[in-house]
């Protein structure tokens, strides 16, 4: 199977503290990798890095294999890598229709057409509607994002990053925060989706963590201490005494 | 959404230029006429401005460096090379502000928020400096004179009144064209970058360069109102760019209401009229301006356009607060950690 995503010897410094610190790992096209850690292990930093938020400090990021260390974030975006964020981060202001068109929009050359109005790419629109039906959320369609709430917010998140049909899907804690039961709302959509994406995901819930992804990598301290299947890490002493507290 | 109640907008318009048309002809002295056009030259180039500061974020103190570009550019350009025709001059004017915009950016833009405008304040202060001091180019304090308005194809507009509809069918053309800025897909990226420029980075957009081409843009824009401010004087001096003028132009923004466009024009005529009609009546009348400034902020954050929204919608009988001055200006909306 090719690759999707290589770190090699990734080391990211703040001043004198290590974040990140020899981090190496592979993440196959198609595969559902989760990375787990305790509060504090890099977790994010590392998406960080990965979409090309934060320069690295050495070592190198491969993507599609093509070596993308140095390429700034939309470039990055542009080859087919979409992200959530933490804490929600849309344009809230913008009507929800708008700020699905703005992920749908981002690829296209008429992003730049500056005089004739939006009311001719019908397309866009109908397809942003059509995205938003597939979790209920039509009748929400002309709202400004603010007026949200927080789990609908989060929903369209990953809509957004799903729009762009990237090749790579960094999904950072996207149940934060959810109640159960719109977190297994969550769920369903990353486990139905079949369109054959690769997707990172970043996760405390461990019952999100072993129902979506195949494999997982662990964080400890900026160090990856695991990396290995379902099974594998279950069994591996090292994190359970760490992470798990040997509960699993 | 657009389209119904549109027409009620259309016969509000028509009416509107119906009024402004036949200002000139229908016996307002000169005096008010010609304060009338100073309106639309402010109005224009505070558009331009609202450009930036409600469309894309950026709170610029540099727009008056743009438009003193414009119009020393046609004014050296008369004075000096004998270039003193009506299209070579609104194309010089357009050429001039994208120009300094253009260098304003590469170093205004690699700053954001607060850094930003603290680097374009700079910025207009050496545009400030060029003018006052290079006396050779600029006259110095003593500015340019000795150019006259050009002839618009077969019109004379030398004269008051038809320098004034000059100005209006040039407002109109602006009003149009940022107008079909803003709701083209170009305009909503503008918007995007306004709200969340980390998302757009992680959506694939370059937000430098969007940036960029809204400064360009407004610069030109700025250039071509200078231009006309430049005819309209018949003289042009370093107070045409400097700080205070850029600071005026953020008030009339603000006035008029943040990413209202066509409020701009209302803003303008508050800024024109205010001024020049206090200043006629006391020496402090900058005192008084000052507090009817600090009024309207207080009690209408979102400007004339905001406050006329919200009394429409008090009176259809639902609640409507206004939004926090920082939170339009500085993109504060306790989104972005």
């Amino acid at each position: 199977m090719s690759e999707c995503l290589t770190l090699t010897n990734v080391h990211k410094r703040f001043g004198s503290l290590r974040v990140l610190e020899d981090v190496c790992f592979t993440v196959a096209a198609g595969e559902r990798r989760g990375i787990i850690g305790p509060n504090g292990a890099g977790k994010s930093t590392l998406f960080n890095i990965i979409s090309g938020e934060l320069p690295l400090t050495a070592g190198t990021v491969k993507l599609l294999g093509r070596d993308v260390s140095r390429m700034p974030a939309h470039g990055r975006a542009r080859m087919g890598l979409s992200r959530t964020f933490q804490t929600t981060t849309l344009f809230p202001r913008l009507s929800v229709v708008e700020n699905l068109i703005l992920a749908l929009q981002a690829g296209s050359s008429d992003r730049f057409q500056c005089i004739l109005p939006r009311s001719r790419y019908r397309d866009r629109h109908d397809a942003a509607i059509e995205l938003l039906s597939r979790v209920g959320l039509e009748s929400r369609a002309d709202l400004a994002v603010e007026a949200l709430g927080y789990g609908e917010k989060r929903q369209i998140e990953i809509l957004m990053a799903i729009a762009q049909r990237p090749k790579l899907l960094l999904l950072d804690e996207p149940t934060a925060g959810l109640p159960q039961s719109d977190a297994s709302l969550v769920t369903e959509m990353l486990k139905r989706d079949k369109s054959g994406m690769t997707m990172v995901l970043i996760e405390h819930d461990m019952s999100v963590v072993f129902d979506v992804v195949e494999r997982l990598t662990v964080l400890h301290y900026g160090r990856v201490i695991a990396d290995g299947t379902l099974e594998e890490i279950r069994a591996d002493a090292n994190v359970q005494e760490i992470y798990l507290g040997g509960k699993l | 959404m657009i389209a119904r109640g549109s027409w009620k907008w259309v016969a509000l318009a028509a009416i509107g230029l119906a009024v402004v048309l036949a200002l000139p002809r229908a016996g307002v002295p000169p005096f008010y006429v010609s304060l009338l056009t100073q309106t639309w030259i402010y109005a224009m180039v505070a558009m331009s401005l609202d450009l930036l500061v409600g469309f894309t974020g950026l709170v610029s103190f540099a727009q008056a460096a743009f438009f003193g570009a414009g119009a020393y550019a046609v004014a050296i350009a008369a004075t000096r090379y004998a270039h003193a025709d009506f299209a070579t001059g609104i194309v010089i004017g357009l050429v001039a502000g994208a120009f300094i915009a253009a260098i304003f950016g590469l170093v205004a833009l690699r700053a954001e928020g607060v850094g930003f405008i603290i680097i374009t304040i700079a910025l207009n202060q050496i545009m400030w400096g060029l003018a006052y001091q290079w006396v050779s180019m600029s006259g110095g304090d003593n500015g340019i004179t000795g150019f006259v308005r050009p002839k618009v194809g077969p019109f004379d507009v030398s004269g008051n009144s038809g320098f004034y509809y000059l100005c209006v069918a040039f407002l109109i053309l602006m009003l149009v064209l940022l107008v079909a800025i803003t709701r083209s897909p170009f305009g909503l990226v503008l918007r995007g970058v306004r709200e969340t420029p980390r998302r757009m980075r992680a959506l694939g957009y370059n937000v430098w360069l969007y940036r960029y081409l809204a400064l360009l843009i407004a610069g030109a824009l700025a250039g071509v109102a200078g231009v006309l401010f430049a005819w309209y004087n018949q003289f042009v001096g370093p107070g045409d760019l400097d700080l205070s003028l850029s600071t005026q132009l953020l008030i009339i923004v603000i006035l008029g209401g943040i990413g209202s466009l066509y409020g701009q024009i209302l803003g303008a005529g508050i800024v024109v009229f205010l001024s020049n009609g206090l200043s006629a009546l006391t020496q402090r009348w900058e005192l008084i301006l000052g507090a009817i400034y600090f009024v309207i902020v207080m009690y209408a954050p979102d400007g004339l356009v905001g406050l006329g929204h919200r009394i429409v919608r008090r009176i259809r009988g639902k609640r409507a607060a206004a939004p926090r001055i920082e939170s339009q200006l500085l993109g504060v909306t306790g989104e972005e950690s």
